[in-house]
């Protein structure tokens, strides 16, 4: 399909939607959705709307501040214990199924799969639940006497009924001599989970990093990096740290997956922040950078092109050793990487995809799949700003259709318009296209594998995708009664 | 046997509402022999002190939160028996009785007592606490329609008809005219009317004439004007009501006519509250305050 032909196509799609809607709901979501190309100078990177509620009456695929909390930043700090203050549900319904990999004995010194909670019942929020907190924070302290710290993550009831957890955390703190956090991280706050990113960013900032009893005896090194923005989903963090480390680095602190409390607290030692999932924690990475004078730089380890260009950006910041390693670190790799494009690129070569998905990966995936000679069409973020959208810009090499906080009306009609080989979104939308007989990865948490970060992550990316697109499994998918061609 | 009324007593917080509601309720069920479930809906849980001569010493929050959950209560643990003449094994001056349940709360400041409300009112409803011998069950809520909570008394299915309690003073009348509005809104979809306005005498400037004429604005009567009396509060003090502790007085006959004309009442309207503006003009019109120029507003007494 020739370039003009596609955008027209993308052009074609969103007008369909738009006059398929009553006049109001048209007139809003027009402004979450347009196409856009590098050529463009306006393009839809830089005009989309985006960070505004959800239209009532369509379903979002977004989630809440408590998981933008709990879920994305809080949670994965493996040695802390985080309690879900509220009813039973928003616990255990998000535990442990973002896959957020770490090293420790689970129950013992590390906690990430288990799920605490205050278990509110109805007396509960008639009477407050101060003080079952303030137990359950003790009983805590004495079952897993190991824990380095205890976060509070407010669910919605105690917005409501004005529980006291800044003060409950202030007395335990102040008892236990332990980081007690309290986050009030109420669901119903924001448009989404990202307002949970930037509370629980923010409770960092307050918390954690003016304890500097972990930074006095730190030795630093000048080559001290910290990973910030990485959840170490199905081990992403692992199989990025083992390049920076072999370039020469040494990396003191993984946020937050596979992270600790004190890793966290040192982070202000760091030469450079390494910042990957810039949505989620870019504004911790700002306020290093004011209050600590911490630099940081952006970077992908998505697929070996944007690898390699990461690379090559983190060791222009340090000496010429490691810039000596880091070319080392690139051609060794590269022959591995390239076996792997040689091995996938002529099953996949020119196949498209549409992403729709949160965070970074809108855009950081991008890279990825063009390694594998794959064009992305149609990318979208759930929960992205502006600043997210401009940087999509310099990912995007084609005409692509842009949807931002897309519906799954939308999203269904634009696949069927655009039809692409590959679509890769959330966990609520892959069973829609499966059944529409489409291949379909869940880029969440990598459908149950990974890591996707760094150079080793391409070859199981690559499977992943050949797997999904070549599999046998869709030349059985036309019904015995659908005597038409297929593809509509 | 008459079907079961429900009705409500509003009223913004310190006019004597649970005071003006027991009082009235005792001189049903003495006067008149009417079976009567009282349901306090304030945390405070002082809605029945009269009627059972003492503080409620048990809520259906509280007994919930000692056994675990409301499901596991019993009727019995939380509907008490009124004292002496309204007991419903003392027949001796009436064959009416008076039972008294608190929904009760958190202490204040904490939690939700709206919550609360809900929660005792659904269980009570369950439980079967509105049985067929009830001539009324008797909502006595606390202060303004704050939340949702405090609004349960008054949606569908359950209190029929509200008698807000007020004075000739300006705030009294700006909640009796806000709860009047929480009525309308449920108005349409549960059906509850407002039944009155019940007048507790402060006995400030042409009072009589300034509820009256308030009553009428809002679309509704002024059933009684209770004036003061000592009785009252000499009653309190040993947690009575006037009714049981002085049936002769004229304040007893003062409760008594209170009493009839509630059995007896049939005029049940949605309200048309007033704008803020019409309310004040009420009050100017009633020589409460004489107009107030434009410049003069939030001016001090010296200033102007």
């Amino acid at each position: 399909m020739g370039p003009l032909n596609l955008e027209n196509l993308q052009k074609e799609a969103i007008a369909e939607i738009l006059e398929s809607y009553p006049e109001k709901l048209s007139k809003n979501r027009a402004k979450h959705l347009g196409v856009d190309s590098p050529e463009e100078s306006k393009g839809a990177c830089d005009t989309s709307r985006s960070n505004k509620q959800t239209v009532p009456g369509v379903m979002s695929q977004r989630g809440c501040a408590y998981a933008g909390s709990k879920g994305v930043v809080w949670g994965p700090v493996k040695d802390m214990i985080h309690i879900s203050h509220g009813p039973i549900g928003c616990g255990q319904y998000s535990r442990a199924g973002r896959r957020n990999y770490y090293i420790g004995t689970t129950g013992i010194d590390t906690f990430v799969t288990m799920n605490f909670s205050t278990d509110f019942t109805e007396k509960d929020i008639v009477f407050g639940g101060d003080k079952k907190l303030k137990k359950a924070l003790e009983e805590i302290d004495v079952l897993f006497p190991l824990n380095n710290g205890i976060s509070i993550q407010s669910e919605c009831p105690i917005g409501l009924i004005g529980d006291d957890i800044h003060a409950v955390a202030k007395k335990h703190k102040a008892d236990s001599a332990k980081p007690t956090i309290a986050v009030s991280c109420e669901g119903f706050r924001g448009v989404s989970q990202s307002l949970g990113h930037h509370i629980a960013n923010d409770m960092i900032r307050d918390e954690i990093m003016p304890d500097d009893s972990a930074r006095k005896d730190f030795e630093s090194t000048p080559y001290d990096v910290a990973i910030v923005g990485d959840y170490n989903i199905g081990g992403d963090a692992w199989s990025s740290r083992i390049l920076l480390e072999e370039m020469g680095l040494r990396v003191i602190a993984q946020w937050s997956g596979d992270a600790t409390y004190k890793e966290m607290a040192i982070a202000p030692k760091a030469k450079l922040n390494l910042l990957h999932c810039y949505r989620s924690m870019n504004y911790i990475a700002r306020h290093m950078e004011q209050e600590f004078g911490v630099p940081w730089i952006e970077y992908n380890f998505f697929g070996p092109t944007k690898t390699t260009e990461s690379l090559r950006k983190i060791a222009a910041c340090f000496d010429e050793t490691v810039q000596a390693k880091t070319e080392e670190v690139i051609a060794k790799y590269t022959a591995m990487t390239d076996q792997v494009i040689a091995k996938y690129r002529p099953k996949l070569e020119g196949k498209t995809v549409m992403l729709y998905v949160g965070g970074l990966r809108p855009r950081h995936v991008i890279g990825a799949y063009e390694d594998l000679g794959m064009e992305v069409v149609g990318t979208g973020y759930e929960f992205g700003h502006g600043d997210d959208y401009k940087r999509t810009k310099e990912e995007i090499s084609r005409s692509t259709l842009i949807y931002d906080d897309v519906n799954e009306y939308e999203l269904e009609a634009f696949v069927k318009k655009l039809k692409p080989d590959l679509v890769a979104s959330g966990v609520k939308e892959k069973y829609v296209f499966q059944k529409m007989g489409l291949p379909f990865r869940q880029m969440h948490s990598w459908d149950y594998s990974g890591p996707y970060h760094g150079y080793d992550a391409f070859a199981i990316f690559a499977k992943d995708m050949d797997l999904a697109m070549n599999s046998p499994v869709w030349s059985h998918t036309k019904a015995p009664w659908d005597t038409e061609e297929k593809g509509a | 046997m008459a079907a079961l009324r429900q009705i409500a007593f509003y009223g913004k917080g310190g006019i004597g509402k649970s005071t003006t509601s027991q009082n009235t309720l005792a001189a049903m069920c003495h006067y008149y022999g009417q079976k009567i479930l009282i349901v306090g809906c304030d945390p405070k849980a002082d809605s029945t002190r009269l009627i059972l001569h003492e503080k409620a010493q048990s809520t259906i929050m509280q007994l919930a939160s000692e056994a675990g959950t409301v499901e596991d209560l019993e009727l019995e643990d939380v509907c008490k028996p009124g004292a002496g003449e309204f007991n419903p094994e003392d027949e001796t001056i009436t064959d009416g009785y008076i039972m008294c349940t608190e929904s009760g709360g958190p202490e204040p400041g904490v939690g939700c007592a709206g919550r609360g409300v809900i929660t005792a009112i659904n269980f009570l409803e369950e439980e079967g606490a509105y049985d067929d011998e009830l001539d009324f069950v008797s909502y006595d809520v606390l202060g303004d329609v704050v939340c949702g909570g405090f609004a349960m008394p008054i949606r569908e299915g359950k209190a029929q008809e509200i008698y807000i309690v007020m004075s000739g003073e300006m705030m009294a009348m700006y909640a009796a005219n806000n709860i009047s509005k929480g009525i309308l809104k449920y108005a349409n979809t549960g059906g509850v009317r407002l039944a009155g306005l019940i007048c507790n005498a402060r006995m400030t400037d042409r009072e009589y004439d300034l509820a009256k004429n308030l009553a009428t604005q809002i679309g509704t009567q002024m059933i009684h004007f209770v004036p003061r009396s000592n009785h009252v509060q000499r009653a309190e003090l040993r947690r009575m009501t006037v009714v049981e502790f002085a049936p002769n007085s004229e304040q007893a006959m003062e409760y008594r006519e209170l009493a009839r004309k509630i059995i007896a009442n049939d005029l049940k309207v949605i309200p048309t509250p007033l704008e803020m503006d019409d309310l004040e003009a009420l009050l100017m019109e009633f020589g409460l305050e004489e107009e107030v120029e434009v410049e003069a507003i939030g001016k001090r007494a010296e200033e102007a």
